[in-house]
């Protein structure tokens, strides 16, 4: 129960970050994006704010042996540059630059049921969807690892869907 | 740009920062949204409920602020609706091969020091750029 509360608010309060942040508008984030237009560099503070507030913070917290509410920590662990990892970020990056929209935004937004953003939430899924509906099925197996696994590395991988 | 401009993104972002921080203190988890998203259609994925209670924050955000301070949420943009479409489907499944976003690239995994965030972030904020080049400079679609 305390762990739903927890996703719970976490998730609000990001959402509200975004919000205040500027994020949850598309127009500013194709502003920001527009380096060769009138730029509008304003939103590069708010990633580099919050990697202020969550680099020494995360760092802090992954000191404890577990978190609070779990038995341990779901942070991934690889490191390999690998061929999907590029691909999707470029294919993501496009979906963004072309509506100014992305995840955690577009679930705020949602709240407005403005049409295009129930649209591109639906072909959001969609899009996921077929991602799922296709792994293995093209998997690179040209990896590069630019960072060798040191004597510490994990034994097994938390495959779970986090960012990795 | 004036201090003004940067004060909004600013404490917006560290607002982001300290959500992230809150998830990985009480539920050890990486903020990423897609990945959030896309477990919820996934056949077998634990913690679904917890997942659900996520996705669920960002949607209660944007109806809280409907109530108390709308002007923050757009009203409306000048893209149009296909390109909107478009730009889904490539989010969510760029989103998933790529195994990230903003928020678990580009705000988690750079606070990790981790080199895929790093490299997928770059390449993101780069195919982006490009994008909107391309489509207000190139094809002449202007705002």
């Amino acid at each position: 129960m305390k762990s739903l509360f927890a996703s719970l608010f976490s998730g609000l309060l990001f959402g509200v970050g975004l919000a205040i942040a500027g994020m949850t508008s598309p127009e500013k984030v194709l502003g920001f994006l527009d380096f060769a237009g009138s730029w509008d560099a304003s939103l590069a503070f708010v990633m580099a704010a919050a990697i202020a507030v969550h680099l020494p913070l995360s760092a802090l917290i992954r000191r404890r042996s577990s978190p609070l509410f779990d038995t341990r920590f779901h942070v991934p662990s690889s490191r390999t540059i690998d061929r999907p990892l590029v691909l999707g970020s470029a294919l993501f990056g496009v979906g963004w630059g072309l509506a100014g929209v992305c995840p955690g935004p577009a679930l705020v937004d949602l709240a407005t049921g403005a049409t295009p953003i129930v649209v591109f939430v639906g072909a959001m899924v969609v899009g996921m969807l077929i991602q799922h509906a296709t792994v293995g099925q093209s998997e690179s197996q040209h990896s590069i690892t630019i960072v060798p696994q040191g004597p510490n590395a994990p034994v097994s991988q938390d495959i779970s869907l986090a960012d990795h | 740009m004036t201090f003004r401009d940067a004060l909004l993104p600013s404490a917006g972002g560290a607002l982001i920062g300290l959500a992230a921080s809150l998830l990985l203190l009480t539920n050890g988890r990486i903020a990423g949204v897609s990945g959030y998203v896309g477990a919820l259609f996934l056949p077998s994925v634990p913690h679904r409920l917890e997942r659900l209670a996520f996705v669920l924050g960002f949607f209660l955000a944007g109806l809280t602020l409907l109530l108390i301070e709308p002007s923050v949420l757009p009203t409306g943009s000048s893209t149009p609706l296909w390109a909107f479409a478009v730009a889904g489907l490539l989010v969510g499944y760029g989103s998933r091969l790529g195994n990230g976003c903003t928020s678990g690239h580009g705000v988690c995994g750079i606070s990790r020091f981790s080199p895929r965030s790093i490299v997928a972030t770059l390449t993101f904020m780069g195919t982006a750029a490009l994008t909107v080049f391309v489509v207000r400079h190139v094809l002449g679609a202007t705002p």
